[in-house]
């Protein structure tokens, strides 16, 4: 792989429409539930109303008299599954209930309102066992996983910790609290499974085809070759559809008992808030010290947060605080309470969300007994170097984000005082904090390219655009990469016929499937010049990048908020957010920003909205809609005011890009919980900072 | 959802005959709630009888000066009219401040009085409710009670009613005119919403088959100084933490006559009587105005999870009493 400075060509860069636009916009893009299939049944599943213990008796009779009702599949006559390893997806194998909702059985029908109402008459009756579904940081029995999600270490530790921290001149000592939350795309899990002379279809709402296959393929004991997943056009995953979940096996399980019929499986807005993945709520202590002049000596954060009994999930919380600041030394370590609650999973930016939160509000009230503003207060702790590596960075450019941010917001006359700032009924405040990602890359892409004539190209891999703008952007990597114009090149993504693609999620998505595109294009030319004939063609692997052993690669951001608070209700209005970010070329600046306001917009909810409601008697989320579970409307969101500042990286990836699909998440939270305080002079360390939490 | 049976009647008197038959059947207008309810089986009908065509859907100006507004007028509409606007601000406002524009355009005056609480227990078939199933237990007086009742609940129920349109009307000393198998009545809402007590399962004093045909608003001059104020975790499209209905009538610095009611508090509209009483004669002041609504919240039994209702009421009873003062 090329790694010098390629100057972006005529296509990345430009403001391309997104090419699937009209499709959407006229209803034409089939998602997964819109595929049209010979004949389809419907399923509605039926999940455990208790938190742990067995099914005792299953009486579905009334449901089975109902007109319509084809099926009734339950552990008792549910296929054997070939591998039922993975704990999570191995549903209907024996009558064990290990947590609230778990899928113990289906109804499948003529419609899905047949289907439901069966469901609902449906009596199960279970043999309840104590259950345990309260985290908290006192408890006994939490463990250390062998590593953190990612691979990472569990713990590391730098210099002495203790003795910086016990002679610092200025300490804090603070923990912060982060609730479940819940991915909620737009588009619910959705899964239509075709079982014809035993080959498996799926048409899956996914951000991974390849990877749907590759999981599915031996639960159902099926060579890979007999499973096809399609996904052209998906509404949003947030993570949640990084891996397939229990309701794609259990949409392929029903179909298997009746084939010939495909069987559509959309998941209920209430039933998006069991079996599909959620951000573990996390506890964090954070200790900063620091010397006289606001220098950071000890660092450390202590995360506490749960996981599954059935499936080990370790969020990879205290992850950037590794290498965000400059320290004299720095302690990390997660524990972990394994509670009878469905698996926790990806949600944007796991790890580096809720783990910055904790960092950059800490960061926040160190500069203020560090009596430094709070930007130059992390100026003045930048790193030379990645503490994590020990390696360079390809480019790190937070500094010159939280100068820009700060001279585009007007941040230079802040007084510091909080409370201080009053117009009318509003305290006004304002709050900043940095953000990070890491360059996420991941092996094993592959990418085919055909001359179909004409002067056109195919162009093909498995990737999936979670609305996201994959079809856009490749379609430009493509072209410039083929030296041709957009308007030649086909582009088929979405569907496991076309190569293998690694899955969208870590931000990794372009730098991955760019890369591959590139290599492919380089092998395409030099095999078949640059006058091609119909049908000549080449297909090729990702490549290595060896630069990721000489540089460390990540990107960085900076947040500027104005907040407002009532006086008298403690409401909280966001007025204008500020993202500057430094995240290398920029394939599409219109996909782009799309890409900075959701992840911002995401952050502000989390900030002061969302919160997912276990009741730990019943071991379920109780606000399990959206007229209780809270996300930003358009009225809570303001002004945002997004930017990117020039960066030349030749070493992340042709392209020169950076993933930013996460990024915008990152940090964002905490500069508006730093807003909060400064407005209001209440520092609420448990988000979401909710009304309740700020009237006096 | 369960099956049921659908009925379109010819008229009013017919819409009363064919549900009186029916002992488990419903009246259906907007829909906006209920076939939700149906379709998560927390309401199961076996009967619904479309009245959305039979009520009146106008707006007029009655011989005593005041409003009538059919059953059927939709919120939108209501929300939109011009001397509703004028004359009754605080309507104007609550309609506005309540769910989406999209809701709004289906959802009709006679249905959003008869919303259903949006207690989270209630709202889900596996947890005890005795507004649901009468006898099972409450869930939320132990559980997470953020959004439930500070006055007025009982042991069985602490949920609160779900209106904002409701609170307004509540101010205002609204009408409520009914058909029912035994011939119309007019009820005051403050007699249509009823406390938990022991029957949480019944919201409202109707009878079954009585059919709401229209709301009555009564003239009242100094309507037309009043607002609605409501409190919510986002800034739109959510129900009210806390709001207030608030007309105030000013006179030399004195206040001459006030209507207070809050929504988000109890099982029905609360009518802020006790602090009304305190207010009229007294000054107009902020001092004035925040005692007068300590009175009223003398008697508010918090529960784990929203103290926080106490001090917000309180604050914004004031705030909204001192922006009409000031205002005038």
């Amino acid at each position: 792989m090329s790694t010098a400075t390629r100057v972006p060509g005529r296509a990345i860069g430009a403001p391309l429409d997104r090419i699937d636009g009209p499709q959407k916009v006229t209803g034409t893009a089939p998602y997964a539930y819109e595929h049209h299939v010979g004949y389809p049944l419907y399923l509605y599943p039926l999940q455990s109303d208790i938190v742990r213990g067995r099914v005792a008796q299953i009486d579905a009779s009334a449901a089975e008299a109902l007109p319509g009702v084809i099926l009734v599949i339950t552990h008792e006559n549910a296929p054997r599954l070939a591998d039922t390893s993975d704990k999570e997806l191995a549903i209907l194998q024996s009558d064990e209930v290990a947590f609230r909702g778990q899928y113990v059985g289906a109804v499948v029908a003529e419609t899905f309102e047949i289907a439901r109402h069966a469901a609902q008459i449906i009596k199960i009756s279970y043999d309840e066992k104590a259950h345990d579904v309260a985290l908290r940081a006192d408890r006994d029995d939490l463990y250390t996983p062998d590593r953190v999600s990612g691979g990472f270490p569990t713990d590391t530790e730098e210099g002495d910790f203790d003795e910086a921290f016990s002679s610092a001149a200025v300490k804090l000592d603070e923990t912060y609290a982060t609730p479940m939350e819940h991915n909620n795309p737009m588009e619910p899990h959705t899964t239509v499974a075709v079982w014809e002379g035993g080959d498996l279809t799926l048409y899956e709402s996914t951000q991974g085809p390849h990877r749907v296959k590759a999981k599915v393929a031996p639960i159902f004991g099926l060579d890979p070759s007999r499973v096809r997943v399609v996904a052209p056009y998906v509404g949003g995953g947030f993570g949640s559809k990084g891996l397939p979940h229990a309701n794609t096996i259990l949409a392929a399980l029903a179909a298997r008992k009746v084939e010939g019929r495909p069987v559509k499986f959309a998941l209920t807005r209430q039933q998006m808030f069991s079996c599909v993945g959620y951000r573990t709520p996390t506890i964090q202590r954070i200790r900063l010290g620091a010397d006289e002049d606001g220098r950071l000596t000890a660092i450390s954060h202590e995360v506490v947060e749960q996981t599954a009994k059935i499936k080990e999930f370790a969020e990879q919380t205290a992850i950037a605080t590794r290498m965000m600041y400059a320290t004299g030394s720095r302690r990390t370590t997660h524990r972990l309470a394994a509670l009878d609650v469905p698996v926790p999973s990806w949600m944007r930016a796991p790890g580096e969300c809720p783990g910055m939160y904790a960092l950059e509000a800490a960061m926040d009230e160190m500069a203020i007994k560090c009596n430094l503003d709070p930007v130059e207060f992390r100026i003045r702790n930048e790193p030379e170097i990645d503490a994590l590596t020990g390696l360079p960075y390809s480019s790190r450019n937070l500094v010159a984000c939280l100068r820009e941010g700060a001279r585009r917001f007007g941040w230079e006359d802040r007084d510091p005082i909080p409370c201080v700032w009053r117009e009318g009924r509003w305290l006004v405040g304002t709050g900043v904090a940095s953000a990070t990602y890491p360059v996420g890359r991941q092996p094993g892409s592959r990418v085919r390219i055909r001359c179909e004539g004409d002067g056109r190209y195919a162009v093909e891999i498995g990737a999936a655009d979670i609305g996201t703008g994959t079809w856009t952007a490749l379609t430009q990597i493509s072209a410039d990469a083929l030296d041709v114009g957009v308007e030649v090149i086909d582009l088929k993504i979405g569907d496991t016929n076309v190569p293998f693609a690694s899955v969208a999620g870590n931000s990794s998505g372009i730098t991955s499937w760019g890369s591959t595109i590139f290599e492919a294009a380089r092998a395409f030319r030099e095999q078949h010049g640059q006058d091609p004939s119909e049908g000549d063609e080449v297909e090729a692997g990702m490549p290595e990048n060896p630069e990721t052993d000489n540089y460390a690669m990540h990107a960085f951001g900076a947040y500027f908020v104005e907040a407002r608070v009532d006086a008298d209700t403690g409401e909280v209005r966001i007025p204008r957010m500020t993202g500057v970010f430094a995240v290398g070329n920029i394939i599409n600046p219109k996909t782009a920003r799309s890409q900075f306001i959701g992840g911002m917009t995401m952050g502000l909810g989390m900030a002061l909205h969302e919160e997912s409601l276990v009741d730990p008697r019943f071991g379920h989320v109780v606000n399990h809609d959206f007229a209780e579970y809270h996300i930003p409307t358009n009225a809570d969101v303001g002004e945002m005011d997004i930017v990117w500042i020039e960066e030349e990286d030749p070493y992340v990836n042709p392209m020169g890009s950076k993933g930013i699909g996460e990024i915008g998440i990152v940090g964002s939270s905490a500069a508006i919980a730093n807003a909060v305080y400064h407005a209001s002079g209440i520092r609420v360390r448990d988000l979401p900072i909710t009304p309740d939490k700020l009237v006096q | 959802m369960k099956p049921y049976h659908y009925q379109r009647a010819r008229d009013i008197p017919g819409a009363v005959a064919a549900l009186a038959e029916q002992p488990n059947g419903k009246y259906l207008a907007g829909g906006t709630n209920l076939v939700d309810l149906m379709k998560l089986e927390i309401m199961t009908p076996d009967m619904l009888v479309d009245v959305r065509r039979l009520t009146s859907d106008r707006i007029e100006e009655t011989e005593d000066g005041g409003v009538r507004i059919g059953a059927a007028v939709t919120n939108s509409d209501l929300a939109a009219d011009r001397t509703i606007r004028s004359c009754y601000p605080v309507l104007s406002q609550a309609l506005v401040s309540g769910a989406s524009g999209q809701l709004r355009n289906l959802a009709t005056t006679g249905g959003n009085l008869l919303q259903r609480t949006r207690c989270v227990y209630f709202y889900d078939t596996t947890t005890p409710c005795n507004k649901r199933e009468p006898g099972s237990g409450c869930s939320a007086i132990d559980g997470h009670n953020k959004d439930h009742a500070i006055l007025g609940a009982s042991e069985r129920c602490v949920a609160t009613h779900p209106s904002d349109m409701a609170v307004a009307m509540t101010a205002l000393e609204a009408f409520v005119n009914v058909h029912g198998p035994d011939g119309e009545r007019r009820i005051p809402i403050e007699e249509l919403h009823r406390p938990p007590g022991d029957e949480p399962e019944r919201d409202t004093t109707l009878e079954h088959g009585e059919l709401i045909t229209a709301v009555d608003l009564p003239p009242l001059a100094f309507a037309s100084n009043s607002k609605y104020r409501k409190v919510r975790e986002r800034a739109s499209y959510a129900f009210a933490l806390v709001s207030v209905a608030a007309a105030l009538d000013v006179e030399d610095g004195t206040v001459r006559d006030v209507r207070l009611a809050l929504g988000g508090v109890a099982h029905k509209p609360w009518r802020a009587t006790k602090a009304e009483e305190a207010l009229r004669g007294e000054q107009a002041n902020e001092a004035n105005f925040r005692a007068a609504a300590d009175i009223e919240l003398e008697d508010a039994e918090p529960l784990r999870d929203n103290a926080f209702k106490v001090p917000l009421a309180r604050n914004i009873i004031t705030r909204a009493l001192l922006e009409l003062s000031e205002e005038r």
